[in-house]
């Protein structure tokens, strides 16, 4: 049952080859047996799962069932769940049950599916390697002496091992599109706006975007059919018409021009990962697409444009935790002032402190304009390079990571070595388009993912010629070696 | 740009982080290789280019400023780490 894709479960559920108690169920036993190996969840909400499945099964059979009723999902920890430990990784919200669901959350609930728990990530999604997270790290189902990338790396993993049939995830830069590379699977993330932001605990919040992982372009759309839409909480969520995702999928691809940018193949990449995905472009090319090469110039000041915009946003952002009100605080503190400081101090990881640090220097007084602005003002020429480049093309692909996966403590404690993983994902989060990540090979028997980069709300066109791809090929079909 | 430990000192008090004797050291480094990766902005030339806040240049929306969210301190106070009488308990701050 649980090599099916989130289609196919759906099938089942309809025509009563199982129910969504017995589907339910077997996917918990598999959390059960197999998690200890790959540390995917830091909550399971087993006794709420099988009451949701109970009231599924009742709506299939009354024939009222919305419209993914039944089917399980696991939440990254970043998404408020009411009544549910939500730690965002982080030692800071390890005692934190929030009293409301985040926007994503409500929304997937009324597409009635049911929650199997809450997935391990990096600390407050900062990591590309889910080794920041307080619970530990997660092992890639692959090779688990590598990390499954970050920070969405319980989701990916989750779904790669098949203890989840999709999940959700979050992108500030690459998130869900580096994992999704790592692990293996089908990971999208929306353009700026797409999905509500409300409830989701926020990092840097003019680049970070909730997503779908799944195994197949087909169960992402599903997902985000469900996911995406105006939520008038969430400020920053956009009135753009949320189109069906699904119904656009089996067109054909012949005419399109994707765009290969040449910074994207420079001396960085792997030479065994270019030519997995060369031979993907190849696949598309047989299908009728059109390859032309592109340039998007400012693309090597992206990491270095991201690492001062994120940390000044995350620097803000998490000044909201201050012992006082919820999340950690320190013991016996003498005064407010070092209540501040030691809570703080004791409850965020090196690599939260390391940013929020970086953050507030790039915000001080006499750096403002050197730091921040010069950021903002190289932001928009990243985009303007994307615009141009859109003005000849319909897509635009390459690579997802440099690199397949790494093993633990690979980068050390050079930070910067860790942050170059992102280096081909991190683009599109300032430019707020759409990008996704889809398997396309393999080296040395570790996944290797395909970037699909969109125009702004072309959502549509990168699950169609993903889909596309994996009518063709099979790499989204083979599974690590206990998943059988 | 570097940064020298008494940067770092300032800093953690700015960002309310206490930084110990024993990892001051660690710290300093990384966030200096962290700037050094960032000063590759100053290469870029930046002239007459306006600073992009929100990635599709969109403006806030507003609503009607009317009361739309009801009182919820029942269900927020029981996450706090010290509350009395409906009031968040945090150290003395005025003798």
């Amino acid at each position: 049952m649980h090599t099916k894709t989130l289609a196919e479960l759906k099938t089942g559920l309809t025509n009563g080859e199982f129910s969504s108690v017995e589907l339910t169920q077997h996917f918990l036993d598999r959390i059960k047996n197999l998690d200890s190996k790959y540390n995917c969840f830091i909550s399971v909400t087993e006794e709420a799962a099988l009451a949701q499945a109970r009231q599924c099964d009742e709506h299939l059979a009354a024939g009222d069932a919305p419209v993914l009723c039944g089917l399980p999902i696991a939440h990254k920890d970043i998404f408020c769940t009411e009544g549910i430990r939500t730690s965002c990784g982080s030692r800071m919200l390890d005692n934190f049950v929030p009293p409301y669901n985040a926007g994503v959350v409500d929304k997937i609930a009324k597409a009635g599916m049911v929650v199997l728990g809450k997935t391990n990530m990096d600390e407050f999604a900062m990591g590309s390697s889910n080794e920041t997270s307080y619970y530990g790290p997660v092992k890639n189902p692959w090779h688990t002496d590598c990390v499954p990338g970050g920070s969405s790396g319980g989701s990916a993993a989750a779904v790669a091992a098949c203890l989840s049939p999709v999940a959700t995830a979050t992108d500030t830069g690459g998130s869900i599109r580096q994992p999704a590379a790592l692990c293996g699977i089908t990971g999208l993330k929306p353009t700026y706006g797409r999905v509500s932001r409300w409830g989701m605990i926020a990092f840097a919040s003019s680049l970070d975007q909730g997503g779908p992982m799944a195994r197949t372009a087909e169960d992402a759309a599903m997902l985000l059919n469900v996911m995406a839409g105006l939520d008038s909480r969430d400020s920053t969520s956009t009135e753009h018409e949320v189109p069906d995702y699904t119904a656009t999928l089996n067109q054909g691809i012949a005419g399109l021009t994707i765009g290969i940018p040449t910074e994207y193949f420079d001396e960085g990449l792997n030479p065994a990962t270019e030519q997995a995905v060369r031979n993907a472009l190849s696949e598309l090319e047989k299908q009728g697409a059109r390859l032309k090469e592109i340039t998007l110039p400012h693309s090597h000041l992206s990491v270095p444009a991201y690492y001062v915009i994120a940390p000044a946003e995350a620097s803000a952002n998490l000044s909201r935790f201050d012992g006082a009100r919820y999340g950690y605080r320190c013991k016996d503190p003498v005064d407010l002032h070092d209540m501040y400081m030691r809570s703080r101090a004791e409850a965020f990881g090196d690599e939260v402190k390391r940013r929020i640090l970086v953050g507030a220097y790039c915000l001080s007084a006499g750096y403002y304009d050197a730091y921040y602005n010069k950021a903002m003002q190289v932001r928009r020429l990243i985009k303007n390079d994307f615009e141009s480049a859109f003005s000849e093309v319909d897509v635009i692909a390459g690579p997802t990571c440099p690199n397949p996966a790494f093993e633990f403590g690979a980068k050390g404690d050079n930070p910067v070595a860790m942050y170059l993983e992102d280096i081909y994902t991190i683009a599109a989060n300032l430019a707020g388009l759409p990008a996704m990540s889809l398997p396309c090979g393999f080296v040395d028997q570790k996944p290797v993912g395909l970037q699909l980069i969109g125009q702004y709300f072309d959502e549509a066109r990168m699950l169609n010629i993903s889909h596309r791809y994996q009518l063709a090929t099979d790499w989204h079909c083979q599974s690590p070696s206990d998943v059988s | 740009m570097s940064i020298d430990r008494t940067d770092i000192e300032k800093l953690g008090e700015l960002a309310r982080i206490a930084v110990t004797e024993e990892n001051i050291e660690a710290t300093t480094r990384s966030i200096n290789e962290v700037l050094a990766l960032v000063d590759q902005l100053q290469s870029a030339n930046t002239a007459n280019v306006k600073p992009l806040a929100n990635p599709l240049d969109a403006t806030q929306r507003l609503r009607h400023d009317q009361i739309s969210e009801s009182n919820h301190r029942d269900d927020f106070q029981p996450l706090a780490p010290a509350t009395e009488n409906g009031l968040y308990l945090v150290p003395k701050v005025i003798d």
